[in-house]
């Protein structure tokens, strides 16, 4: 597929433009933001039909938890939005009329639109298991999903979880802190085998045990079973295990949330066909965030990301487009992520996968108590880093932005990587013997680079 | 909560039940003797005929004998004042002392076996409950449940502590002689430490540092393998138990003024008035000493390791008040507001106060070198005041008793005057701040909800911006329970410190303002 040739203007730019977002995720939000900043007149309305405000979806699991409320999962208050005359519609979006302009709402009057923005997010995969609608199945995506997930669990003696990526993780986790013993079915050998290389897997592995996860490797899901009262009571495995269980988490990846658009005149695959400026086949309708599938990718990226920055990053770079004569391209930096393990943070930086071949090469360093970690994914012979992994600790991000996008070598990060250190006053640091251990491996005697400077009493504080 | 743990926790709840019932124990009983020993030589007479029918007569309470007390004292002092007899009106409050006297009985006779039994058992029992928590588990923040906990989500529990410490905090600061059964307990102590028998006040010390050190252990746990948290807690402990609790009773066993040397004026804020200028400059070279201490402090200490690493140094490192809020005040923090509204009463309140008690002292200062002739004695008005609304009514009943409803450091947020002058060298000129981490942010919320003093971290960090607030204590929990790594707090160079307009790192397409 190419991308469309571009057709005209951008977009509809008179004054008061109706433009309507469908989607109060990150990507719809920001979106909607950051056009307020640049067009004090357009009318902007945001239909949802999951929560009346925007929430942080990262923050699900903790709501389970206990840790927050719902309330404090809001990243903006609830004046925020009239103040900023971002008009909120909560309501769902039935079918869209893109010859008309219109949007038919299940509860309240059809809205029309100059400029549409679709932000759709992702639902749950489902393979069709057998035994994949009875009570106590459940996938985790939405806020609804986690109200019944808090319903389904009340009275759970045993539970199991499906899917060895970060939301199973997080289930596995969620459960856990109610005390609800947990079987969790990895079909891999390894957990997050397709993006972890295999020792930060293991390290993650050790600590999910050490949590007491009852950790399935290898193992696939087969078919789940009924109690007789359309529950369910069991999992069976491909190796025709029966695991006795009340709840059971599927996590098996996301998929785009296009059941909307599917059948008409917009262009779609797996998501919302869109070229580099988000713009659809059909003029004045753009799509953004987890729905939204480059027609090109991005160089080193994925067709489809459905992560939390790059929904941002979307919602950044088209309210520009919306707003300024020349549209720009969407231009992601070095690419990086997070994510937490139970208690142990994950930090990535450039592209780090999770195997791979000559002249590619890596360096790897592990801590003595198995809990922290870092790695160097570079080309072996000009030592041009390709990107890292850390576990365990934290690293500064604008430093390893600076270093992928100058193209640094592995030697230059390391003999200065006490400048990357982001973790708390008073840690343990490991700069020292992750250079070390590289002089080590690769028979290098590197210096770390001058002292980082001292003020005053400053040594008590570093 | 595995059954020893219980265990700690029952006997803790039997020993704070004991501790709560003594104060209806013991029996009272004023001779004669006692009363003239214990008041003034001119009241003596008066109060021996007013008292006359109290003399002798046994109280099965201390409730019983201070009603009876203060009754016919305030029958007295309306006569007086309705016959326009001023000085003969009697301002000298003598009732705890009284009660004291007349304590007899079983309080008076088991004051160490009572103290082991209540205070004793009862941190034994909670350190019992505290020590075994999270043992076996990996290092690592857990903030499970508490949302669903009715003592740290104001449920009944929370609640019912909250109403339970204010009355205490009354009754401590207005009406001492109710009490006067628990200040008995601690006598032994006090007599070991400063050779005076104790007052409500060395009792309220106690007490104090004792909730410091234990829940302090709470907080190692809870906090396990996070040396900021363990360093800064440990820190509290260390300046709690000496320079507020032990340092100033050796002082006054030593004849000098009871001085705690960590204590800054303005949150000292009566450092300057005349009564407490004159006990120390009457101290001799000790006192003078004292003296120009705490002046160091204000001008130079404040400012100059403010710079440095901002009014941590001093809110969660040294301070008593904060002591009390980073420990027995952790499992509330969450409570405290975030909305902007709050902020905005926040820095009128605050700093209104800072100016306020300015105003006082520099007029106190102004009348003494006036010789009185100024104000005569009216700023004794303005320092009665003072104590009363902001010295004892804010920073000590609503600054703990609230705790379970509004928050662990309300008095720290909205009503300190040091807290404000902190804040604003910390916010004006300062190398601290909390750096964000680029563009990692996923606005998740965790750090705005376990900020204790309201700030709405998460709103910089999703922007990418440094977080430099004048209320910051730099606790560091914002940090900790970060999950994605994203705040550091820092004392870094003072440029950059301050980003208006931030982009978030990641997106080359366009530097995005926000
Ligand atoms: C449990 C969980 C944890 C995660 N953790 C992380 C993480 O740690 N880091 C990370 O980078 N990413 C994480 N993600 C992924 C991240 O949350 C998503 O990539 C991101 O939220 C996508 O944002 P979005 O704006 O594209 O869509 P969404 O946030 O999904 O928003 C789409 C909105 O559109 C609405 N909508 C859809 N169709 C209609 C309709 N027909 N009518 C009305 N409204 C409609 C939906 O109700 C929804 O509110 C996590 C996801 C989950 C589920
Ligand atoms: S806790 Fe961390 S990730 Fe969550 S909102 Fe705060 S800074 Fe962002």
């Amino acid at each position: 597929m190419r991308d469309a040739a571009q057709t005209g203007d951008f977009c509809i730019r008179t004054k008061g433009r109706r433009i309507v977002i469908i989607g109060n995720g990150i990507s719809g939000i920001t979106c909607a933001r950051h056009i307020r900043k640049r067009d004090p007149e357009a009318h902007i309305t945001i239909v949802s039909g999951e929560t009346e405000h925007f929430f942080s979806r990262t923050a699900l699991m903790y709501i389970y938890m206990g840790h927050m409320t719902y309330a404090h999962t809001k990243p903006y208050e609830d004046w925020f939005w009239e103040k900023n005359r971002l008009e909120l519609v909560h309501d769902w979006v039935t079918s869209i009329n893109f010859e008309q302009k219109e949007l038919q709402l299940q509860q309240q009057e059809p809205l029309k639109y100059d400029i549409l923005i679709l932000a759709l997010g992702s639902k749950p995969n489902m393979f069709n298991w057998p035994g994949q609608e009875l009570e106590g199945v459940q996938g985790l995506y939405t806020y609804q999903d986690l109200q019944k997930m808090n319903d389904n669990t009340a009275n759970c003696r045993h539970a199991v979880v499906v899917g060895g990526g970060l939301i199973g993780v997080e289930m596995v986790e969620m459960l856990l802190s109610r005390n609800i013993p947990v079987t969790f079915l990895v079909r891999e050998k390894h957990f997050w085998e397709h993006i972890l290389p295999k020792e930060e897997s293991e390290l993650v592995m050790r600590h999910l045990r050490e949590h007491h996860v009852d950790l399935r490797l290898q193992t696939a899901l087969k078919e789940l079973l009924d109690d007789g009262a359309g529950k369910v009571s069991a999992v069976v495995t491909a190796s025709g295990e029966e695991i006795p269980c009340q709840f059971v988490g599927l996590a098996v990846g996301v998929k785009p949330n296009i059941e909307l658009v599917r059948n008409t005149q917009l262009e779609v695959n797996k998501g919302i066909l869109v070229d580099q400026r988000f713009a659809t086949n059909i003029p004045n309708v753009f799509a953004i965030g987890d729905c939204a599938e480059y027609r090109v990718p991005v160089p080193q990226r994925q067709r489809i990301e459905q992560v939390w920055y790059t929904g941002r990053m979307h919602g950044e770079t088209l309210a520009h487009n919306l707003t300024h004569p020349e549209p720009v391209a969407y231009t992601p930096g070095p690419w990086f992520n997070s994510a937490k393990f139970f208690d142990i943070e994950y930090q990535t930086y450039g592209m780090v996968p999770s195997r791979w071949e000559e002249p590619v090469t890596s360096f790897y360093w592990e801590h003595a108590d198995g809990k922290i970690a870092f790695r160097a994914v570079f080309n072996g012979e000009t030592k041009k880093l390709h990107g890292v992994n850390c576990l365990g600790m934290r690293l500064r991000h604008d430093f390893f932005d600076q270093a992928l996008r100058e193209s640094w070598t592995v030697e230059q990060v390391l003999v200065k990587l006490h400048e990357a250190n982001f973790d708390p006053e008073f840690y343990e640091r490991h700069h020292r013997d992750i250079l070390q251990a590289y002089n080590r491996q690769l028979g290098t005697d590197l210096q770390q680079e001058k002292k980082e400077k001292k003020g005053l009493l400053s040594y008590l504080w570093r | 909560m595995n059954a020893i743990q219980k265990l700690g926790l029952g006997v803790f709840l039997l020993a704070l039940l004991l501790f709560n019932a003594l104060l209806f124990m013991g029996r009272f009983e004023l001779t004669v003797q006692e009363l003239e020993q214990s008041v003034k030589q001119e009241h003596v007479e008066v109060l021996r005929q007013e008292l006359q029918p109290m003399l002798g007569k046994t109280y099965t309470s201390s409730f019983g004998f201070a009603t009876d007390f203060n009754r016919y004292l305030d029958n007295y002092n309306e006569e007086q004042q309705r016959s326009q007899q001023w000085d003969r009106v009697i301002w000298d409050d003598y009732a705890f002392a009284l009660a004291r006297v007349a304590s007899q009985g079983f309080v008076e006779n088991n004051k160490l076996l009572l103290l082991f039994l209540t205070v004793i058992l009862g941190a034994a029992g909670a350190l019992v409950n505290i020590l075994p928590k999270y043992r076996g588990e990996p290092a690592g923040i857990k903030n499970n449940g508490i949302m669903f906990s009715s003592n740290k989500a104001r449920g009944v529990v929370g609640i019912t502590i909250g109403v339970y410490l204010t009355a205490i905090y009354v009754l401590l600061y207005w009406y001492p002689e109710y009490l006067v059964n628990w200040a008995l307990l601690v006598d032994p102590l006090s007599y070991a430490l400063s050779g005076g028998p104790a007052s409500q006040w060395f009792l309220y010390g106690t007490i104090y540092t004792l909730a410091i050190l234990v829940m302090g252990v709470r907080m190692f746990r809870k906090y396990k393998g996070n040396n900021y948290q363990l360093l800064r807690t440990a820190s509290v402990m260390f300046f709690q138990l000496s320079f507020a609790f032990l340092i100033p009773e050796v002082l006054v066993l030593l004849n000098l003024p009871w001085y705690d040397l960590k204590n800054i004026w303005p949150l000292d804020y009566d450092f300057f008035f005349e009564y407490s200028v004159a006990s120390m400059l009457g101290s001799g070279s000790i006192g003078l000493f004292l003296f120009i201490w705490g002046i160091l402090l204000i001008i130079l200490a404040v400012p100059l390791f403010t710079y440095f690493y901002g009014k941590r140094w001093y809110c969660s490192w040294v301070c008593g008040c904060g002591g009390l809020a980073e420990t027995a005040g952790d499992p509330y923090r969450h409570l405290s507001d975030k909305s902007l509204k709050a902020w905005k009463v926040e820095r009128w309140m605050v700093h209104g106060i800072l100016v306020i008690i300015t105003v006082i002292t520099l007029l106190t200062i102004a009348n003494f070198f006036t010789e009185f002739a100024l104000l005569k004695q009216s700023t004794d008005m303005l320092h009665q005041w003072y104590g009363f609304l902001i010295g004892s009514a804010f920073a000590g009943v609503i600054g703990v008793g609230f705790y379970p409803l509004m928050g662990n450091r309300v008095w720290c947020r909205f009503g300190c005057p040091l807290a404000a002058y902190l804040g604003l060298v910390q916010r004006f000129k300062s190398r601290f701040r909390i750096t964000t981490n680029g563009g990692q942010c996923i606005s998740c919320g965790n750090c705005s909800t376990y900020c204790e003093m309201g700030i709405d971290v998460r709103w910089y960090a999703q922007r990418g911006q440094n977080i430099v607030r004048s209320s910051c204590v730099g606790c560091g929990i914002c940090a900790s329970v970060c999950p994605r790594g994203v705040l550091k707090l820092e004392n870094g160079t003072e440029q950059g410190r301050i980003t208006d307009i931030p982009f978030l790192t990641g997106n080359e397409s366009i530097n995005v303002l926000n």
